[in-house]
């Protein structure tokens, strides 16, 4: 059974206003359990209203979200644990940081959940360093922290609600390149480590494409595909007519390939892309020197 | 001719957050010069420096020690203030922070109207400046119903209406899709090529830097490299240990030549790559 699964999924904004509109029309999808999901589409491709779908933020207008197998807006369901199990960070998340200690803002989310004091300092602990937040910062006003670390704050907090389900709304958005890989890559060894499903929201494909096990393709309020990063890169041109832009290093091997030059696989990693091109070159048995 | 900006030996020091403790120093010690007519990407990691920097190009902010020159004009001289900014323009990464009024014609005045120029000089202004980003057809919209792209664009209106000789951009596409990102690089590329504005544009995307004609990389406050993008991102290693990145098709090529083929280190688009490499496999 699929941990999260949207079926039939319509939201329309403003329902009979001039300014109606559909951001998701009639979207079935099953995410699994243990996934690391990216979602790319271009701005008002339905990316943000099905986030808010998925964790009960939003009363979809037609059809259901299931959760475990359960609709999420069943009579009598707790919508509030609902949201203790699929956590959601909105994007640029350092600015709702408002407690008056990093520490006190990561423990704010368990502390709603009830949990004891033990826990909450266990979980505080855990998830801090997750992202890479010192001890020593624990004391500190989340305003004394620079850019990158409040964001990385701000994921802690919702972390340490321990959700089954963790959806990231482009947390890379503004940072520098080093900054981008250390939230990646913390993100990636957290799914490895606790075994959650992430779902990630992202412009940058480049960025995504080493991580995620799996890619939804939003455009116009649908899903053009959800398939591995391989297979969704193939599709090539349909997604940059889509307003997305292909991995730079997936375009060199598009070039080659309309020149002739095919390779078995599809490549949207620099490291995979040297590999097959070393392969390559070692099998015509020249050119180095 | 003398250099529409010269920067000399600038320090920058921001005021102590708490008592005894050290001012911190943003910048140490940046000497460098922009000529009429460039396009110029400034690249370092978040904390380099970079922002603080352009900040002084307008006189934003002052340096702490040495000296900041535009079109001749000293920045730290309060009389020049209003001349040095009509030379050189700011455009920020939020695109709804700069947007003041409700139309979008009347924004892209705001900037006329403070300057007291005339209404019929105004009017041709603003058409002006709407047409060469390309948002004429929007003048009467309201720019909430526009996207972050043509915001952008929008706020990059208002400034070239007052026909500064130079803008800054600092980080105009953080904000924006891929779409919006192609949407603005354009602008900013038409408006360098076609109307001569010297464009300084302050970036964490690399292909956007490649795209430039110089490329500056700043580093814990003081300039580490100045050259044109090929030669910037030839230097695969040292940009990493900057906290910086290189094009995918330049790091492709630096692996194949660590694995012993000879590629141009120059290489930066997908098209060069596939070029280089197609020459290899026959």
């Amino acid at each position: 059974m699929p941990i999260l699964e949207a079926k039939n999924l319509t939201y329309t904004y403003s329902i009979g206003s001039p300014f109606e509109k559909t951001a998701i029309d009639h979207i079935d999808l099953q995410i699994e359990q243990g996934e690391f999901v990216g979602i790319i589409g271009h701005t008002g491709s339905g990316k943000s209203t099905l986030m808010q779908m998925m964790n009960g933020l939003l009363k979809p207008t037609e059809g259901t979200v299931l959760l475990n197998g359960q609709d999420i807006w069943r009579k009598g369901c707790d919508r509030r644990a609902v949201r203790f199990e699929v956590g959601l960070v909105f994007q640029y998340p350092e600015y709702q940081l408002f407690e008056e200690t990093v520490y006190k803002d990561i423990a704010f989310g368990p502390k709603n959940m009830g949990l004891d004091e033990k826990e909450i300092d266990r979980r505080v602990r855990e998830t801090a360093e997750a992202v890479g937040i010192a001890a020593e910062l624990f004391e500190k006003p989340p305003y004394a922290l620079s850019g990158g670390q409040k964001r990385r704050v701000a994921i802690a907090g919702v972390m340490a609600m321990e959700p089954k389900v963790l959806i990231l709304d482009e947390p890379t958005a503004g940072l520098d390149p080093q900054g981008r890989t250390k939230i990646l890559m913390q993100l990636a060894a957290y799914q490895k480590r606790t075994g959650c499903t992430v779902m990630l929201v992202s412009h940058s494909m480049e960025d995504v494409a080493k991580y995620v096990s799996k890619l939804l393709v939003l455009s116009q309020a649908k899903i053009v595909c959800f398939d591995t990063p391989a297979n969704v890169f193939a599709q090539g041109d349909s997604l940059e007519e889509m307003g997305l832009a292909l991995p730079q290093i997936t375009r060199v091997f598009h070039n080659l390939r309309a020149r002739g030059i095919d390779f078995d696989d599809e490549v949207y990693t620099v490291k995979y892309g040297a590999e097959l091109l070393l392969k390559k070159l070692a099998e015509r048995g020249g050119g180095s020197c | 001719m003398e250099s529409l900006i010269k920067i000399e030996n600038a320090h920058f020091s921001y005021p102590a957050a708490e008592e005894n403790a050290k001012p911190v120093e943003v910048l140490k010690g940046v000497s460098l010069e922009f000529e009429h007519g460039e396009l110029v990407a400034v690249l370092g990691h978040n904390g380099s420096g970079k922002s603080t920097l352009a900040k002084l190009l307008n006189a934003v902010l002052l340096p702490t020690e040495g000296k900041v020159t535009v079109a001749g004009m000293d920045t730290k001289d309060e009389e020049n203030l209003l001349e040095i900014r009509q030379h050189v323009g700011m455009v920020f990464q939020n695109p709804d922070n700069q947007i003041v009024a409700t139309i979008v014609e009347e924004d892209v005045a705001f900037g006329l109207e403070n300057l007291g120029v005339p209404s019929d000089e105004m009017r041709v202004r603003v058409d002006q400046a709407l047409q060469a980003v390309g948002m004429y057809a929007y003048r009467n919209h309201a720019p909430h119903q526009l996207s972050g792209g043509q915001k952008q664009r929008v706020a990059i209106a208002g400034i070239i209406a007052m026909r500064p000789d130079c803008i800054v951009l600092d980080e105009p596409t953080a904000m924006l899709d891929p779409q919006g990102r192609k949407e603005v690089m354009r602008t900013i590329k038409l408006l360098n090529r076609d109307y001569g504005i010297t464009v300084i544009l302050i970036t964490h995307e690399m292909d956007e830097a490649a795209q430039c004609d110089r490329v500056i990389v700043v580093d814990h406050g003081t300039v580490r490299m100045d050259a044109p993008p090929e030669k910037v991102f030839s230097h695969v290693q040292e940009m990493r240990a900057l906290g910086l990145d290189v094009p995918q098709p330049t790091e492709l090529c630096d692996l194949l030549r660590k694995a012993g083929y000879h590629l141009d280190p120059e290489i930066m688009t997908p098209e060069a790559c596939a070029d280089a490499i197609a020459a290899l496999l026959q």
